[in-house]
């Protein structure tokens, strides 16, 4: 069994949802279609469909969190199930072992899903590996590996705007690098078959054969924002200016900060995109951050939907009989 | 084996007939309509025209109040629920195609009270089977049918709605 098809069950259903990369683009468009159809849940009197009634959903969280913890608890409580949180300060000490140890733990408490945020890359995946079959794992970042429901949620958003992966160019603009949300959303948007995706940013912020992945680098803002359709700004973690990757905040934004003037290349019709928390006057303008042109809260609720339906497709894949017995 | 579209008109204004003096009989003024996905929605629409409602058809996919959702997962994509009105308070006219074992409309009763309270729900449907489950009758029924458990009865539409039997 390779890395990859680890998600899957034997019928082909999501089963854990670790990373986009290696997902045909008929499921990505599953999880889409599926989250179509649960945001309607929160637009009624009553917020919550009956689906994982009796589930209990563990929010395993590593690393601090505020919005994705909160739109999972959210998602998970309008599929009915029940919600743990635990907050888990990361110990330095055999991540292996003591991660192994929480999960025994947590499955003699009979919980059903993980939803797990981690700073090392591929603790997701170790889980899912090391898991008894009856338990879920949701990937809700590991390190800078990948973050699969942030970047769903965007291509929620941008199909939401743009209805039509193929003929779009996207950007992608900032610490490539360091960022499991970029990485993420590269996967998903050459699946779905965008035209062109850009990825903008210093060449200290640039991982190394970044080309392989299926983009096209730019290094200036200008030349790769010119033209685009979405564009998607990352956040810039200070730490970085210590590492000296980078000189200073106001050199970052005077090169790479998104303002309504350098957003005038792009198409008249382009949305702005963030994950979230931003930095204003850092990697964007507070002009653009607020302006019409933006969609980041409209992330969030959207977040909210794709989450449901993640997770409730891959609670709907536990009732393989076959894969019971084993 | 399907009927012919005869059939079908005359059970629908069976149907029509029927609800009509139901409505009179139970003094429902301005009800508002919905359908289940799909077949419930084709013949609600067919309702709304004929008795004149005004509000558009809610639709109602019941695919996340299913019973069987721990047995058989989560059903392949739907097009989402839409009650384009507010229910709290209304009289509801549910329509669906077959009833069988009665589990879709628990389902769809169950949905609609997450949208609000209403003052009542009359069900309307076109064919009644035999192999009810679930203590659930229709107060409107188009065509009664008695079928094994192996028989199965499907409309077909929506244009021309005609019913497979299998």
């Amino acid at each position: 069994m390779t890395s990859n098809n680890i998600q899957l069950d034997n019928n082909g259903r999501l089963k854990h949802f670790l990373t986009t990369e290696g997902l045909n683009k008929n499921l990505l468009l599953n999880i889409l279609d599926h989250a179509e159809s649960f945001a309607g849940v929160g637009d009624r009197a009553v917020k919550k469909v009956p689906l994982l009634r009796g589930k209990t959903i563990v929010n395993l969280f590593f690393e601090p969190s505020t919005r994705t913890r909160t739109t999972f608890e959210l998602a998970a409580k309008r599929l009915s199930a029940d919600v743990l949180n635990i907050n888990i300060a990361q110990s330095a000490t055999s991540k292996g072992e003591s991660l192994q140890d929480t999960l025994r733990t947590l499955e003699a408490m009979h919980c059903d899903m993980f939803v797990v945020r981690h700073g090392s890359s591929g603790a997701a995946h170790f889980m899912a590996k090391h898991v008894s079959p009856r338990i879920r794992i949701i990937n809700a970042g590991d390190g800078n590996h990948a973050h699969p429901t942030q970047a769903m949620l965007d291509m929620f958003t941008i199909r939401h705007h743009k209805k039509d992966f193929s003929r779009l160019k996207v950007a992608i603009v900032g610490d490539i690098m360091h960022s499991r949300v970029a990485r993420s959303e590269i996967h998903a948007l050459t699946t779905l078959g965008v035209n062109e995706v850009r990825v903008i940013a210093p060449l200290t912020l640039l991982p190394a054969r970044v080309e392989t992945l299926g983009v096209h680098v730019f290094h200036e803002l200008e030349a790769g924002l010119e033209d685009v359709d979405v564009v998607i700004m990352l956040r810039l973690q200070r730490e970085r200016m210590r590492s000296a990757l980078l000189p200073s905040e106001q050199e970052y934004f005077h090169n790479y900060g998104l303002t309504e003037k350098r957003l005038q290349v792009a198409k008249d019709d382009a949305i702005v995109m963030h994950p979230g928390p931003i930095n204003r006057g850092v990697e964007i303008d507070t002009h653009v951050a607020d302006g019409e042109r933006s969609v980041i809260l409209q992330q969030v609720s959207h977040g909210i939907a794709v989450r449901m339906a993640v997770m409730a497709m891959s609670m709907g894949s536990l009732v393989d009989k076959q894969e019971e017995k084993t | 084996m399907s009927s012919d579209k005869h059939d079908i008109d005359e059970i629908l204004a069976e149907m029509h007939s029927q609800l009509l003096s139901y409505l009179k009989k139970s003094n429902i003024s301005e009800p508002l309509i919905i359908g289940i996905q799909t077949g419930g929605l084709w013949i609600a629409e067919k309702m709304r025209s004929s008795l004149n409602i005004g509000s558009p058809v809610g639709e109602l996919n019941i695919a996340f109040y299913r019973d069987d959702f721990s047995r058989i997962g989560l059903h392949p994509r739907v097009t989402p629920s839409s009650l384009p009105f507010e229910i709290e308070d209304r009289h509801i006219i549910l329509v669906d195609d077959v009833l069988h074992t009665g589990r879709t409309i628990r389902a769809a009763m169950n949905e609609i009270f997450d949208y609000g309270r209403p003052a009542s729900i009359t069900l309307a449907v076109l064919i009644d089977r035999s192999g009810r489950e679930l203590p659930i009758q229709a107060d409107v029924v188009g065509k009664r049918l008695a079928l094994k458990t192996d028989e199965h009865v499907k409309l077909l539409g929506p244009e021309p709605l005609a019913l497979e039997f299998k």
